[in-house]
């Protein structure tokens, strides 16, 4: 099979990282070979969190080809729009409709990108594109801090894998007294996506 | 099959290949390694002080017989360097792999030096491995080398290593713990580093390097691997796994040994192919080696000795250099996107820093500041601006006392860290003591290695093994050093902390100023969100140049300047009450 290249962004704090993993070792449970890089820097202080990950027949290097993303997963839409040159136009776009807003818009410096300009970036860049409310999803779970798992959720429903094999290997990575939410939160967004597929 | 980061895996290889002990200080992109060998029971681990204690704790490990394992950041390597040096002339009994994680693009560091480099210079083997796999099993083979060659071993990667996740399959612990350590057999001739014994060891050291060289045109971590014979590339490390991708009909000689290079591996890939191509990051360490024998190549011309030398970098400048079809270079997508702004890192809501850099940029615009490594960086940043030198570990102290005997007519002041402080703040500290100087330090004290992931120190009270350790007080340890005018104060006391520097930077002598309050994410946790009372908000500005990402403009102006007024997310609100302080209205409040 060809490589599929996924990149993963957004905001240090949002759980990126563990998105990051589940994919990971569900491209490895599945029986591909994966290679999957972190960007970690000083994410924890707010900045912004890059990671590339990828699974096929044999991966030599870690990090996704210049413009061959075939799946951006982003936790915020600034920092969705930063990598959006690097999909290509056959590519899929899953962007969570949640803005936050680095220290130099806040202090006036800067505008956040417009909500409209955003979206026609957007369309130009790719043939498919979902704009997920996961926040909201999350929230709506009880939980904020399932954003990541409601993301992977939706990105599941793209992918040719069982959801047995990511709920397990989801069960795997969180503590035992979060699993079901975090089971409810996967299946929450893969049926938002599965209606919207 | 399990798939651990580059991290992960070396940790698992000090594991598998029966590591005793291993000692390290924290720093991106090495500090996952010692915190995943503190899992393992049968390795002892610790947080040292600082990397040339690690060292010198690993060495005297390996003395006694014991397997040893050293893990840094980059920089590391040269608060290392002065005890690695002696022990590559004393041998080591027990293996030692020392591992050193560079970071080509800089990613969190104050250089982009190529540590390879330490290889040659203190004379010692260095392997450099291109994934996890190879990373758990490089540790199994630097120990072997080690003690086979009865040097340590300097074990390479870079961040995309490090920080990188690939398969690897996992093996059994060969140590036997349960062996007891036998007295230490005694050899002043070979352990004695004094220069008439010492310079005895200088030839053998060159004659095993040559041996070395040797020994790697057969070692079987380095390999040809033929493909067409149009072009052939040298290359190691994360840049292999790249090439590879990009080359793919391209003959390889793929390098798992640094240094020494092997000589007639290199010779043969040179006389099998049209041309040569090194590509290497950072310096043209193979480059000037292979053009030292007598062999054209290419590198340096063609690819820069700076920054990451990521897959779009290669493939970009191969094909301007010729050595790749243009159609082979995937084009930038040209989008009509907005304009993105950035997003620096910025302290933490409930961060202790921030009122001494609130009262640095602000209150105290006038007064120099010489920085160092930290959290306490950020206060270089917008909207503080206030720091004005950083360059290492413990710097800030000597540079400080440096502007005293110069005698710059401004006031000025050093700040570091706890860590730091243990690190490398000490000597400097009894230097100003002992030198007479009016340097005044501050110590911010947020009772954790902060940065690199909240990481134990003497000044806490319990180390890497979870046990209960002696809490080495800042403040006793400072009078110790001979300082008399010692100042604490409570980080989350805005006023407080202005008006002690304002004392401290007053006495004519050397002072220090702890500024105390622990690091949100090692202090007691959030206490109630705060709110902006919108109608008594003047819009001043003042709560914003606290740089609090919790504080942020509210679409309500006040009616006279145009301004905008304050407003506090709830969410990442943790109470510190700062704001409330500087606030010059009184309208910060907690939430009802």
């Amino acid at each position: 099979m060809e490589t599929v290249n996924f990149m993963i962004t957004g905001v240090g704090g949002q759980g990126t990282i563990l998105a990051s993993d589940i994919l990971a070792a569900v491209g490895l449970a599945a029986g591909y070979d994966v290679k999957k890089s972190d960007i970690l820097g000083l994410a924890v202080r707010g900045g912004a969190v890059l990671g590339h990950i990828r699974w096929g027949e044999q991966v030599h290097s870690p990090i996704v080809p210049e413009g061959r993303v075939d799946y951006l997963l982003a936790f915020e839409i600034l920092e969705g729009l930063r990598r959006l040159d690097q999909v290509h136009v056959g590519g899929t776009v899953l962007i969570n409709q949640q803005e936050i807003h680095p220290a130099s818009v806040t202090s006036g410096l800067a505008a956040y990108p417009d909500r409209d300009a955003a979206n026609e970036a957007l369309n130009v860049a790719v043939e498919r594109v979902y704009h997920i409310p996961g926040l909201g999803m999350a929230q709506n779970l009880g939980n904020a801090r399932v954003l990541n798992v409601v993301l992977i959720g939706a990105l599941s429903g793209l992918l040719p894998v069982e959801p047995t094999v990511w709920e397990s290997v989801l069960g795997e990575r969180v503590p035992a007294r979060y699993k079901e939410l975090n089971i409810r939160a996967f299946r929450s967004g893969r049926e938002w996506i599965e209606e919207r597929r | 099959m399990k798939l651990l980061s580059g991290n992960e895996a070396i940790a698992r290889g000090a594991y598998e290949y029966g590591v005793q002990v291993a000692t390290g200080y924290p720093g991106t992109p090495s500090s996952e390694i010692m915190e995943n060998v503190a899992r393992y029971d049968e390795i002892y681990a610790e947080w040292s002080t600082n990397e040339k204690v690690a060292m010198d704790t690993a060495i005297g490990a390996c003395y006694a017989g014991k397997r040893a394992m050293v893990a840094m950041k980059s920089v590391g390597m040269n608060v290392a360097a002065d005890s690695f040096f002696y022990a590559v002339y004393t041998g080591v009994r027990g293996g030692l792999v020392i591992v050193a994680a560079d970071d080509p693009g800089m990613f969190s560091s104050q250089n982009e030096q190529d540590n390879r480099q330490y290889g040659r210079f203190a004379k010692m083997p260095v392997l450099e491995p291109s994934d996890s796999q190879e990373s758990k099993d490089f540790v199994g083979a630097a120990l072997e080398l080690s003690e086979q060659w009865d040097t340590p071993v300097l074990l390479r990667t870079v961040m995309r290593i490090s920080h990188s996740a690939s398969p690897v399959e996992l093996g059994e612990r060969t140590a036997d713990d349960a062996a007891p350590t036998p007295p230490l057999k005694r050899d002043p001739h070979r352990l004695v580093c004094t220069c008439v014994w010492a310079k005895h060891q200088h030839p053998l050291i060159e004659e095993r390097l040559k041996k070395l060289a040797e020994f790697a045109n057969s070692y079987p971590l380095n390999r040809l691997e033929w493909g067409e014979r149009k072009l052939g590339i040298v290359a190691a490390g994360a840049v292999y796994n790249y090439a590879r991708e990009i080359f793919p009909q391209a003959s390889f000689l793929k390098l798992g040994m640094s240094y020494p290079l092997p000589p007639a591996l290199i010779r043969e890939l040179a006389e099998g192919v049209e041309q040569l191509l090194v590509i290497e990051e950072l310096d043209p360490f193979f480059e000037e080696q292979i053009k030292a024998m007598g062999i054209a190549c290419r590198g340096k011309d063609v690819f820069p000795a700076y920054g990451e030398l990521t897959p779009a970098v290669i493939e970009k400048l191969a094909a301007e250099a010729g050595l790749l079809p243009p159609e082979a270079v995937s084009e930038e997508r040209q989008l009509p996107l907005p304009e993105l702004p950035g997003r620096s890192p910025i302290f933490c809501p409930g961060c202790p820093h921030r009122s001494t850099f609130y009262a640095l940029g602000n209150k105290m615009k006038d007064v120099i500041v010489a920085g160092g490594i930290g959290c306490y960086n950020l206060g270089a940043l917008p909207p503080f601006d206030a720091t004005d030198t950083m360059g290492a570990m413990g710097a800030s102290i000597g540079v400080a006392h440096g502007f005293d005997v110069a005698g710059i007519p401004d006031r000025f002041t050093a700040v570091i860290g706890d860590s730091s402080f243990f690190h490398a703040g000490i000597p400097p500290l009894l230097n100003i003591v002992h030198n007479g100087s009016n340097a005044n330090v501050v110590i911010l004290d947020n009772q954790t290695t902060a940065m690199t992931g909240h990481q134990d120190h003497p000044g806490i009270g319990e180390n890497l093994r979870g046990e209960r350790a002696p809490k080495v007080e800042i403040e006793a340890l400072v009078r110790a050093c001979g300082v008399s005018d010692v100042h604490k104060v409570n980080a989350f006391d805005v006023k407080a902390v202005q008006q002690t520097f304002e004392k401290a930077l007053a006495f004519d002598g050397p002072s220090v100023v702890i500024v105390e309050g622990p690091c949100f994410f090692v202090g007691p946790g959030a206490s109630g969100a705060y709110e902006v009372d919108t109608d008594a908000c003047i819009a001043c500005g003042a709560c914003f140049r606290l740089g609090c990402p919790a504080i942020v403009r509210s679409d309500e102006v006040n009616a006279k300047t145009g301004k905008p007024k304050a407003k506090i997310d709830p969410v990442l609100c943790v109470g510190c009450d700062m704001c409330a302080q500087v606030c010059t209205s009184d309208a910060i409040h907690p939430l009802e």
